[in-house]
């Protein structure tokens, strides 16, 4: 089952001679269960695909469906509403509150809702990225690895079917950043949709399917083969 | 690594006979290098030739062979010793690529990318695998493949990066060489 649709998606920054195209028709789907990865070199349009993908950011031309609702006929107090219930969000930069617990900072787009229950859910969803007992501690009481897994436990809190993650162990090293993968990996399992920015192959490799993109067109898909295939080749 | 040195280390757990083998060799590598038995039993003959295992009586059919003082020596020996670099197979991808920008008419880039999508698919499966649990020999094996071909992605992303800017020179035909008129 189709979560996102990006159909023929074109993003044109400035106009006329300095105009400059970020993406210049992409189309995308990503199905309930289904982690791909995007990978491309800088200015490859990496970051603005995962933008209009998360209706941060608006196509030129073209279209982007979540379960089936073009984000552009939203206006932008429905956008916003979709964003928090639907679409949850990974960043490098964590975008932590500092002057909230982590209970509160995972719970936050559940409060904004005035969803009942929101402490306890928090709290499973912090115990469910490793952060049993957590729960009261500010940001800044915790390691860079702790804080980038309170960043997911937001972005997976809730009714969330589509995760979108930009360079999520950016600042990690790299078991912490395997753990956030694996967290990643779990929660499409279980089937969420989640697209994955990233330049590192090794954490790209976790995903189903690989995008590269290229001057902002995909140049190449690779997709995963039968582990039995492999282990059976010579 | 030789299938010589991988049977003298599983002959130091104790005496196995070619089946047993093959199945430690198989278990110790997850299966990424799978011998047939007439590998091993080929092996065994040259390692009892050279007085690096011992033969033991029959047993129910099966022949165990045993270590021998000289074959712990051997096995000391390739532990202790580091394997060189140039002991291991030519880069087929790197010649590959190396051919390709001299070769009139190759769409360098196109073969860039072939590669880089293969690897890439190699390396999803190897990430599959990791995510099941395993033990620690088999894991660290994996993460050595896994680690290869993560290399091998950023030297290709490093040979298209470079093809950008490379503007190809006549290549010259070596002087000795005499072209027929």
């Amino acid at each position: 089952m189709t979560v996102l649709e990006v159909r023929d998606v074109h993003r044109v920054h400035g106009t006329g001679a300095t105009s400059v195209t970020a993406l210049d028709g992409i189309s995308l789907t990503v199905g309930a269960g289904e982690l791909v990865a995007v990978m491309g070199p800088s200015g490859s349009g990496k970051s603005t695909l995962l933008n209009l993908a998360g209706g941060l950011d608006s196509p030129t031309r073209g279209q982007v469906l979540v379960d089936g609702t073009s984000l552009q006929s939203l206006s932008r107090k429905q956008l916003a509403a979709w964003r928090r219930k639907r679409i949850g969000y990974v960043f490098q930069d964590l975008n932590l509150i500092a002057s909230l617990t982590a209970a509160e900072n995972v719970a936050l787009p559940l409060d904004l809702d005035g969803v009942r229950g929101s402490r306890r859910q928090a709290e499973e969803a912090l115990t469910e990225v490793g952060l049993d007992g957590y729960a009261d501690r500010f940001p800044d009481e915790m390691s860079g690895g702790q804080q980038q897994r309170v960043a997911v436990a937001r972005a997976l809190i809730g009714e969330r079917r589509l995760v979108l993650a930009d360079e999520p162990t950016g600042a990690l090293d790299s078991r912490t950043g395997e753990a956030v993968l694996r967290l990643l990996r779990s929660k499409v399992d279980d089937g969420a949709a989640a697209v994955l920015v990233t330049h590192d192959a090794r954490h790209a490799a976790w995903a189903d399917r690989v995008v590269f993109l290229r001057d902002g067109v995909v140049a190449d898909v690779s997709e995963r083969d039968q582990p039995e295939e492999l282990l059976s080749t010579p | 690594m030789s299938v010589k040195h991988g049977l003298l280390a599983l002959l130091e757990r104790g005496p196995m006979y070619g089946y047993q083998l093959r199945a430690a060799f198989d278990s110790a590598t997850g299966g990424t290098w799978p011998l047939n038995i007439g590998q091993v039993y080929t092996t065994l003959a040259r390692l009892e030739r050279d007085d690096l295992v011992a033969a033991l009586p029959e047993n129910e059919g099966q022949r165990p062979y045993e270590i021998t003082a000289h074959g712990r020596d051997e096995l000391k020996k390739w532990f202790t010793t580091p394997v060189q670099r140039g002991d291991r197979p030519r880069d087929e991808v790197a010649i590959k690529l190396a051919l390709a920008i001299t070769t009139p008419g190759v769409d360098v880039a196109k073969v860039v990318m072939t590669q880089r999508t293969s690897t890439m698919r190699t390396l999803q499966e190897y990430t599959r695998l990791k995510a099941q649990p395993g033990d620690l020999p088999w894991l660290l094996v994996l993460d050595a493949m896994i680690f290869q071909a993560e290399a091998e992605l950023r030297w290709l992303d490093h040979c298209e990066a470079s093809l950008v800017r490379y503007e190809p020179q006549a290549v010259p035909v070596p002087a000795d060489v005499e072209v027929p008129r």
